[in-house]
């Protein structure tokens, strides 16, 4: 079954070529294709599910995420995600998400005040969303972080614990939640959330740039998100 | 005669860093005084960082042709071919002056300039590298420098979307008054699709595209060409300030307009700003320009034309657009909210003619004033070179300890583990970064091939050793080039082209201008030998504080191709039980050696010397090693020698140990274990590629000797079959992986 992804390019997005490469080429055989909406639209079009990418949208000038927040198109991609439109939003994507009110929290300006490029590893927890359904919870997976504020801060992170809305959490190599593997200094080691329906995700690690085995340290972990949104929607589980 | 703004007369001019007889030149050359603008434009055109006054003749001899050249020096980046309709874009710059003064911006206005040279060619940047140059780590600036520039170079490139995927930091008491920020762009683009700096068809308009000029950056070009002395801050204004998301946005609606058939010529404002461009693309074209200052978006009020012409704003393009198609090239700008005007037409005049509400400010021969001036400056051998010809040894005690002395070197901060930097990079934007900084000794990143979507691989070398050059300019600069060779052959890439950013002191002593024209024909012979020609480059003289020179630093950039990306080959051992061979000679030279300098405080003797009959054949059997995809790791051994290039291949992947046995003593320990020299390799391979491996390299007539295999969680180490080292790995780790942290 074809599943059509749209892809939102703000003014400074610059990983939206990624996330284009995986929805429109490399899965491609999986039904998977894929589009750029632009920041002046508004309205997505036929869309099954959408990826805000990351980059530093109109130069993250103001707060990261702050402006592309209030884009014209920012109404549609409010109006898809409550009426449960799969949405994931990457990096800056998830800043622009928590921006814009669709996620809990804020990102903050990571503890060392340095910008971090490197692999990682997150635990998979939480409730079953659509970018996270087909990795079963409790498996850590390799993916890279690139970002320079990144430190997840919530007011109450006890009730976004108990609800079950923390999907991806920072660990070492082994799986171990530990605070020399959290690299940003994130509340609880969070790396991942979800709104409280659950079909809205943002994450801080980039799964866009662990889906080929060619690039840089290899891992394909991050492949598994975008299955599992194509897996959703195949099986009619969203709207 | 134009009158307005200062008088100007030969004190003025002096002020503006142009000598008596420059002057002279240019009252003769217009038959008339300069007006003030004037004055103004002709000093950035002749200083010596836009007209190349001291280098032009040396320059001229490097060989810059080959079947793979498609543009060579002279345009805003060198574009070489790299098959299926496709072309790679590239050179390095250097922005060394600035960031001495204010090393945040004068680091990520290095990065947005070199970007700029590369897009305006029509070719989207998909690598950036750096070279940085520091003083000693316990200087009181280099602290602060450090932490600047690594910020400034990531800022930049972060946000503009580039991976930066190689490049070196090398900490050396003679940037202690002078640092070096050398960075390199290379773009992709289709080889019939590339623009170039023209401003053709007479009556064409002229496009004003990007930031607003404000008053930020004027005579930065002038301040490029002086030393540094006491006061220097002072100078801190002249240094621009960088928007990425400005030139993020720049880049996506110049790609998106090169698209069209509008654009005639387009060249990026950069050095000397609305000036340079203007000059450089009518004396290309052979035609001149007539430019209507008010139109310029300005970001102050009331700026003079001498203020516009020489503002150094960054972000900002020139183009000439055909005629009637000016609504095009808008639009394109209005869709990603940028300013764009039309500021003036070429003109058929052969005149740079800048005026202001109708007013003629400036009238000025093109021809003039890019020509600009040509000096043969006097060259003398430096004395420096008969006290460090000679090294003598006798003082020196061969290591009884080699465990500490290789935990030493570890941690040299020209030898350790530079991930407190690049992970201050984004290295993998853009889904191409296949070797990242630390993987191997050059990036790679994947390149399709438009029709049938096969990845092919560019790989990307930068650096230099400028201990080889200052002890022996000719010798060390064929050495730089050899390096680089020799970093792109590990990978499984094949040398194609090079860029090279020449960094010297004052020109005008005979003992430094000597040092250059050595430097540049040892450049020169060595990339006609390797047929590597110099497609683009840069040259910074004036890297003097007080009149201390930098030791000579001739950056080199090489780039080579990937046929099959499936052949790139990565430092770090893969697997227990595969063995490991030193392809090439197995001892190197302690001349010039980080050993020598980092253990002992030495500097002297001559490194070992690049023998192209003897080497090329090394280089040879690794490409034909590579390509038959048979090697498991492969790393060059460069500085620090073998033991640290052993220790680099078990840190560089999974952590592994080693087993090395080495033959019996003929010289010195410390000569075998850390000896530096060209073209020799340690790779590893598994049991069923071992007759391969030693099949190809007798093939081409080369040395490959077993020294060993990777296992265990211990380097360990025998020389004629005495045990001489045994340290567990996370030792090597500890000393490898920390002192960055420390001297940061």
């Amino acid at each position: 079954m074809a599943h059509h992804f749209g892809v939102i390019r703000f003014p400074g997005s610059n990983c939206d070529d990624d996330a284009l490469h995986i929805v429109d080429t490399v899965l491609a055989d999986r039904g998977s294709t894929g589009e750029f909406l632009w920041h002046k639209e508004t309205s997505l079009g036929q869309v099954d599910a959408l990826v805000v990418p990351g980059g530093f949208s109109y130069g993250d000038y103001l707060r990261a995420g702050a402006m592309a927040a209030h884009a014209p198109i920012m109404e549609a991609v409010i109006a898809f995600a409550k009426s449960g439109g799969p949405v994931v939003g990457i990096c800056n994507g998830f800043q622009i998400l928590c921006e814009a009110g669709l996620l809990e929290g804020a990102l903050t300006r990571n503890e060392s005040l340095r910008f971090i490029c490197k692999d990682i590893f997150c635990r998979i927890e939480g409730r079953p969303t659509p970018f996270s359904k087909s990795l079963p919870a409790g498996r850590h997976v390799g993916m890279p972080i690139a970002h320079a504020e990144g430190c997840y801060r919530h007011p109450d992170v006890e009730r976004l614990e108990g609800e079950s809305q923390v999907i991806f959490r920072y660990c070492d190599a082994e799986g171990g939640v530990t605070a020399e593997a959290n690299p940003n200094g994130s509340i609880n080691n969070i790396a991942g959330i979800c709104n409280a329906a659950g079909n809205v995700v943002g994450l801080m690690p980039h799964p866009e740039r662990a889906c080929e085995t060619v690039l840089g340290a290899g891992g394909v972990a991050g492949l598994a998100l975008f299955e599992s949104v194509l897996e959703t929607l195949s099986s009619g589980a969203t709207r | 005669m134009i009158q307005h703004g200062p008088k100007v007369d030969a004190a003025l001019a002096s002020e503006h860093g142009l000598a008596a007889d420059e002057y002279e030149k240019l009252c003769d050359g217009l038959g008339r005084d300069p007006s003030y603008t004037e004055l103004g434009v002709v000093s950035v055109m002749w200083s010596e960082h836009c007209s190349y006054k001291s280098s032009r003749i040396h320059l001229k001899t490097l060989p810059s042709d080959g079947p793979q050249v498609i543009e060579g020096p002279g345009e805003n980046a060198g574009v070489v071919d790299i098959g299926d309709g496709q072309a790679v874009v590239f050179k390095m710059e250097s922005h060394n002056h600035p960031s001495f003064l204010e090393p945040y911006q004068g680091a990520a206005t290095g990065v947005g300039g070199i970007c700029r040279d590369v897009f305006t060619m029509g070719a989207r940047p998909i690598a950036i590298a750096d070279c940085l140059r520091f003083g000693n780590t316990e200087h009181e600036r280099t602290s602060y420098l450090l932490h600047g520039v690594v910020a400034g170079v990531g800022d930049y490139g972060n946000c503009f979307g580039v991976p930066n995927v190689t490049g070196d930091v090398v900490f050396d008491d003679s940037y202690n008054g002078n640092i070096l920020v050398n960075a390199f762009c290379l773009g992709l683009a289709k080889s019939d699709r590339i623009f170039r700096g023209y401003a053709s068809g007479v009556g064409n308009p002229i496009l004003y595209v990007g930031a607003k000029t404000g008053r930020d950056g004027i005579h930065g070009a002038t301040m490029a060409s002086a030393e540094f002395a006491e006061g220097s801050d002072e100078k801190r204004p002249a240094v621009q300030v960088g928007d990425p998301f400005m030139e993020k946005l720049l880049l996506e609606a110049c790609l998106e307009l090169m698209e069209e058939d509008v654009l005639v010529g387009i060249q990026d404002m950069g050095a000397a700003g609305l000036t340079s461009c203007s000059v450089e693309m009518a004396a290309r074209a052979g035609s001149g320009v007539e430019l209507h200052l008010e139109n310029v978006p300005m970001r102050e009020e009331g700026m003079t034309p001498y203020e516009l012409m020489l503002s150094e704003s960054q972000e900002r393009m020139l183009m000439v657009v055909t005629k009637g198609k000016e609504q095009k090239a808008l639009d394109i700008f209005a869709k990603w909210d940028l300013d764009a005007a039309v500021v003036g037409e070429v003109t058929e005049s052969g005149k740079v003619i800048v005026k202001m509400h109708k007013e003629v400010y400036a009238d000025l021969p093109a021809t003039l004033l890019a020509e600009g001036l040509k000096y043969d400056r006097p060259r003398k051998r430096p004395d420096y070179l008969d006290e460090v010809a000679y090294l003598t040894l006798d003082s020196v005690a061969d290591p009884t300890n080699l465990g500490q002395t290789l935990l030493e070197m570890l941690a040299a901060p020209n030898i350790c583990d530079k991930s407190w930097v690049f992970e201050q990079y984004d290295h993998m934007v853009r889904h191409g970064t296949v070797v990242r900084p630390g993987q191997a000794s050059s990036g790679v990143v994947r390149v399709f091939e438009p029709e049938s979507g096969r990845s092919k691989g560019v790989a990307i070398a930068a650096g230099c050793n400028s201990r080889h050059v200052y002890l022996a300019p000719y010798e060390g600069s064929r050495l730089a080039v050899a390096s680089a060779y020799a970093d792109l052959v590990a990978v499984g890439a094949t040398p194609l082209a090079t860029t090279d950013c020449l960094n010297f002191g004052n020109p005008e002593k005979p003992g430094i201008m000597w040092q250059f024209a050595e430097s540049i024909r040892g450049i020169g012979d060595a990339c006609r030998l390797l047929e590597t020609p110099i497609v683009s480059g840069n040259v910074s003289l004036y890297n003097e504080t007080d009149g201390e020179a930098i030791k000579p630093t001739p950056m080199i950039g090489m780039v080579g191709l990937l046929d099959d990306i499936d052949q790139v080959v990565t430092a770090g051992f893969k697997e227990a039980g595969h063995r490991i061979a030193v392809v090439g000679t197995l001892a190197g030279g302690l001349g010039g050696s980080e050993y020598l300098k980092h253990c002992h405080g030495i500097e002297e003797g001559a490194p070992v010397a690049f023998d192209m009959a003897k080497h090329s054949k090394v280089f040879a059997a690794m490409l034909e090693m590579t390509k038959a995809k048979i090697l498991s790791s492969a790393e060059d051994v460069s500085d620090g020698g073998l033991l640290c290039c052993i220790s680099e291949c078990c840190l560089g992947g999974e952590a592994l140990g080693a087993n090395i046995s080495l033959p019996v003593l003929e010289g010195r320990l410390d000569e075998l274990c850390f000896g530096e020299g060209p073209a020799r390799f340690l790779v590893s391979y598994t049991d069923e590629n071992a007759a391969s491996v030693a099949r190809m390299a007798s093939g081409c007539g080369v040395g490959l000797l077993e020294i060993g295999c990777v296992g265990g969680r211990e380097l360990r180490v025998s020389v004629g079959g005495e045990l001489r080292l045994d340290e567990p790995i996370d030792a090597l780790a500890r000393a490898f992986h920390y002192t960055f942290e420390r001297i940061s």
